[in-house]
């Protein structure tokens, strides 16, 4: 790492909009603007403007590209067609979690590969290990690439207004189609990390600054905010998201996670495979950790409980029997959620659980994530 | 315009206003945290005070401030016993973002004991360490 904070192509914008920053991975970023619960909203009823700069883009290019990666990651990448997106897992040989990421097929032989900020360079790391014997060329291009998401019921018409773009009702989910902004190349894509329909755009750091000024025009009288990292963690819990580092990790398996349907079987050797057939069933973790699974949690009231806090199996229990990996007190619901991994015994959905808050035991119940859902009526 | 001339501080962001006591009653303060506070929790989403009657000590932790994405604790600034709680920031507690120093109030204290608390000026100054520390 280098010393000293990283700046995002877009920080002299956020410093203007008067943002608070926080270090992310080692980049000052904007926790807020001016409100998480103002921008968590304006995104569920019109549309957030994000800054994702910091998250890191590796493009694998090369005619062993496809085949590479059905080996390098737990998904059948092969199987994408130009222009999909899929979400998929960098795996260690136990089974582990290196990092979750999104895939886009942006070529025959040429995919990007976005991971997040504080995996960076274990991601590039682990591809140019693997890239062993493939005819593959592996490129953090992260410092050529800025990531502005817009996100919310209200996006499409946004992206629209600014970009050089054909209509885009016919971009499905995990879908991406190249465009362009004032002659430079955007990657459009139908993705995001909010549980809202929205778009995320790529394009070179020097143009970045251009394309939010004109997306902050465009969206302004639809109600579109700047939002900030502290929403966006608000916003992907109540969508169910797994958050790398709370409830991913090196020592969790995607059965754990939930993520059990997203290493594929059908394909050939990859990295993992062989200890995830071992021992397939859930919560079996990939290290010495105890069995456990990843549930939703609900409560009633205005306490939320915070990553880190233990769960019992009643209130008189003093047995641990799960763990809190992220909480908040729903801005969209109302009530507090929580994700956590518990002994699979407990995971049965409407479980009663207990849950210590800082002295005090609070009634929770399992409940079906995600904990909210958008109406599908993308057009 | 808050007047802060008639406020004290505390290092933990905590405000302090005494109140006039009328005759024969004992001295009074209300209680608050600063809109530096306020502002590092971001949106406060839930209060936990201590009742009336609590018996309170300088320094102690003697409730909560959650905001979206943390938890802030209330330091008792003053040695005393706990009069009377916020009941409107216990309903709103945006309060504490959108009127800190006024209606965003926490709890009203009969002092027995008072610390050495800062003035504006030295609260400030300690603001500005806090800052450049970052």
């Amino acid at each position: 790492m280098t010393a000293g904070p990283l700046f995002s192509p877009l920080h002299d914008e956020h410093v203007a909009a008067g943002a608070s920053f926080t270090d992310f991975a080692g980049w000052q970023m904007p926790v807020r603007y001016s409100s998480d619960l103002t921008e968590h909203h304006a995104v569920r009823t019109a549309a957030g403007l994000f800054d994702l700069s910091h998250m890191a883009e590796i493009l694998v290019s090369g005619i062993d590209a496809p085949r590479f990666l059905d080996y390098a990651l737990a998904g059948k990448i092969s199987a994408t067609k130009l222009g999909q997106a899929k979400y998929s897992l960098l795996l260690t040989e136990q089974g582990g979690i290196v990092d979750d990421l999104v895939v886009y097929r942006t070529g025959d032989e040429r995919f990007l590969v976005v991971a997040n900020a504080g995996n960076h360079e274990a991601a590039v790391a682990a591809l140019s290990e693997r890239a062993t014997g493939f005819d593959v060329d592996v490129r953090d291009v992260s410092d050529e690439t800025a990531l502005i998401a817009v996100q919310g019921p209200l996006s499409r018409g946004i992206v629209e207004a600014v970009l050089d773009v054909e209509p885009l009702h016919a971009l499905r989910y995990y879908w991406s189609v190249e465009a362009h902004f004032g002659g430079h190349p955007v990657l459009v894509a139908r993705t995001g990390y909010t549980g809202e329909d929205g778009f995320e755009l790529y394009i070179a750091p020097n143009a970045a600054p251009e394309l939010w000024a004109a997306l902050v025009d465009a969206g302004e009288s639809s109600g579109m905010v700047a939002a900030g990292l502290a929403s966006r963690d608000t916003l992907r819990l109540e969508a169910g998201m797994p958050l790398y580092g709370h409830e991913l990790g090196l020592e969790t398996r995607p059965a754990d996670a939930g993520l059990g349907r997203v290493p594929n079987f059908t394909k050939g050797e990859f990295v993992g495979r062989t200890a995830l057939e071992s021992t397939p069933e859930p919560g079996a973790g990939a290290g010495t950790t105890a069995s456990r699974v990843l549930v939703g949690l609900i409560a009633e009231g205005k306490r939320a409980a915070r990553a880190g806090y233990e769960l019992f199996e009643s209130d008189a229990a003093s047995t641990p029997i799960g763990v809190v990996t992220s909480g908040i007190l729903s801005p969209t619901l109302g009530v507090p959620i929580a994700m956590a991994y518990v002994d699979p015994a407990f995971a049965g959905v409407d479980t009663p659980l207990s849950i210590d808050i800082r002295g005090k035991r609070l009634a929770y119940r399992v409940t079906e994530i995600p904990f909210y859902s958008r109406k599908r009526d993308l057009s | 315009m808050t007047d802060y001339s008639d406020l004290k501080f505390t290092a933990q962001h905590e405000w302090v206003r005494f109140e006039p006591a009328a005759d024969g009653a004992a001295p009074t303060a209300t209680i608050g945290i600063t809109s530096y506070a306020a502002d590092k929790l971001g949106d406060v989403v839930y209060v936990d005070l201590p009742d009336a009657g609590t018996v309170i000590a300088d320094g102690a932790i003697v409730g909560e401030i959650e905001s979206t994405k943390s938890v802030g604790e209330l330091f008792a600034p003053v040695d005393g016993t706990v009069v009377e709680k916020n009941p409107a920031v216990e309903d709103a507690p945006e309060l504490v973002n959108s009127d800190p120093f006024g209606e965003g109030w926490l709890i009203r204290v009969e002092f027995t004991a008072l610390p050495e608390l800062l003035d504006y000026a030295a609260y400030q100054a300690l603001l500005g360490d806090e800052e450049s520390a970052h």
